[in-house]
């Protein structure tokens, strides 16, 4: 409560701490509604998963700091033996086509208003600077819910909660994934990697030379993220290592290193069969014969696009 | 000596590449990087924990859900489709394009209508034979192949950088915490207004490149590079006129 009457937080972190209880209960949810559903072969790991992700995302905060680690590893032990899945009661309440067809009927292209609300609301909230750009997206969250239960009442909160829980359990514990990187991130700092790193590259590359530094971390975020397959995987490696020590250590811009420095990595992942999801999958989905189909057409604007940012990070740094 | 903290790196490139499971790879190195790097186990806990609940951020993707699946259910992917489908006269190579410009506004809003699976392939790629047909030629399977490497393309390109516009998308979050250790402040809707000239730029490019290339394979298989010559006659009337 002491949280909530500071006078020292702005209203937008205080709503969005409710909408972390939010989402947490969101999470639990789905924990228990895997819990119940028999046809989940691993509902007691699936329950876990969610649960205790659920009371970290809501009470985190309020937990000493070595309490969420622990519930953190509980919440990874069933998801690294394969004990976070999905059962069929939940695909059971999926629209079904006719259903959708008939919505559509009645709503048309009145679907776009609430579908537009959240992208909106972000940059409404974060215009005001004590809401913020987050608060400012679920507050669009639930006002396009509210839009969508004037379209139909039909859309009552246990269809936006049964739907979201199907989403959810189908994303399972890789959904974490952006999380937990973020984390690793923190460790491989608290721990020096980047001091480390910075010592053994910088024979290779000039101190303070940020051009360099620049093309050396472009050109490395794409690299890594073709062959590990994440771009997000290579961002935490590689600012920890090269951004911060090569390139931010000398005044360059953060927002635009850090965040152009990610697309690069997307220009990584557009060149990679080991991004199966976006390269490789398709291939089969399309009944397409060359399995390199689908990359082919990728790398010449991936290769474009790698110099466009380059040259960008160049001149805005 | 201190290069042994490197191992967590190494553990999370070779885990990847291997494709070991991604989450056992990054707990493996960070318990790793932890031990080596003399935090300790109570150390570990408390990053751990600590870089989590102030990470929460990257977790709002879980509200989002809220309203995802319900618009699905209330009928946005139709709406998509029939707002793609008024494009008329249009060459497989520009159904691809204005494909991805429409993913690209979308993709700024967080709104998805189903990738390759649920757009691509029922709609996009019927649209594109379509207009072959249209042209009164016979679908090649060799040109409809390059036609759904393309259109692939296309998805993930529009997708990939479109969607680092929205505010408060996982992939700025991540930069955002990955930064916040290191000692810098990043702003979520500075990032976006960063991003957007990159966005037009890689869909321009992508767009221009498939529309050469169809122009270039319609002269291949069918010796023309007419839309089935009805909207290029008009357009050379027009010219004239």
């Amino acid at each position: 409560m002491q949280f909530f009457m500071d006078p020292t937080v702005t209203v937008g972190t205080k709503i969005l701490e409710v909408f972390y209880i939010f989402m947490g209960f969101m999470s639990v949810y789905a924990g228990v509604r895997n819990l119940r559903d028999t046809t989940n072969k691993a509902r007691y790991g699936t329950f876990v998963f969610w649960t205790a992700l659920g009371i970290v995302i809501a009470f985190g905060r309020w937990i000493p700091a070595i309490a969420d680690g622990v519930l953190i590893i509980v919440m990874i032990i069933p998801a690294i033996f394969k004990q976070v899945r999905k059962g069929t009661a939940s695909d059971q309440s999926a629209p079904t086509e006719s259903e959708v067809a008939a919505n559509f009927k009645r709503i048309g292209m009145k679907i776009f208003v609430p579908a537009l609300c959240l992208g909106v609301f972000a940059i409404i909230g974060a215009l005001i600077p004590s809401i913020s750009a987050l608060t400012g997206c679920c507050i669009g969250v639930m006002i396009a819910a509210v839009i969508l239960y004037a379209y139909s009442r039909d859309n009552k909160p246990q269809v936006f909660l049964n739907d979201s829980e199907r989403l959810l359990s189908a994303m399972g514990a890789l959904c974490m994934l952006p999380m937990l990187l973020a984390s690793l991130g923190a460790i491989f700092t608290a721990a020096g990697v980047g001091d480390v790193i910075a010592k053994l590259v910088g024979g290779v590359i000039p101190k303070g030379n940020v051009t360099v530094g620049i093309i050396v971390f472009a050109i490395g975020m794409m690299l890594f993220t073709m062959i590990m397959g994440n771009a997000f995987a290579a961002i935490t490696v590689m600012t920890v290592g090269i951004g911060a020590p090569f390139v931010l250590a000398y005044g360059a811009d953060p927002a635009v290193i850090g965040i152009l420095a990610l697309t690069c990595g997307y220009c990584g992942t557009l060149m990679t069969p080991m991004a199966a999801n976006f390269n490789i999958v398709p291939v089969a989905m399309l009944d397409m014969k060359d399995r390199m189909g689908v990359i082919k057409n990728q790398v010449l604007p991936a290769l474009v696009m790698i110099v466009v940012q380059i040259v960008y990070m160049l001149i805005a740094r | 000596m201190d290069y042994l903290v490197l191992l967590g790196i190494a553990i999370v490139i070779v885990g990847f590449a291997l494709k070991l499971d991604a989450i056992l790879i990054i707990i493996v190195a960070a318990v790793v990087t932890a031990l080596v790097g003399g935090i300790g186990v109570d150390g570990f806990l408390t990053t751990l924990g600590t870089s989590f609940v102030s990470n929460r951020s990257m977790a709002i993707f879980i509200i989002v859900l809220l309203v995802t699946g319900t618009l699905e259910r209330n009928g946005l992917k139709t709406a998509a489709a029939q707002l793609i489908g008024k494009v008329r006269n249009a060459t497989p190579g520009m159904v691809i394009a204005i494909y991805g410009v429409m993913r690209l506004v979308f993709a700024a809003f967080n709104v998805s209508f189903g990738g390759v699976a649920g757009f691509v392939r029922p709609v996009i790629m019927p649209m594109a034979v379509g207009a072959i047909e249209a042209a009164g030629h016979e679908p090649k399977d060799e040109y409809v192949e390059e036609l759904k490497g393309m259109a692939s393309g296309m998805e993930n390109i529009a997708w990939f950088f479109g969607q680092v516009l929205f505010v408060g998308t996982a992939g700025a979050l991540l930069v955002q915490s990955t930064m916040k250790p290191l000692g810098y402040d990043v702003d979520l809707l500075r990032m976006a207004v960063i991003e957007i000239p990159v966005a037009v730029i890689a869909v321009g490019v992508a767009a221009v490149y498939y529309i050469v290339k169809d122009a270039r394979l319609r002269r291949k298989y069918y010796g023309d590079a007419t839309d089935g010559g009805k909207t290029v006659a008009a357009a050379t009337a027009g010219k004239e006129a």
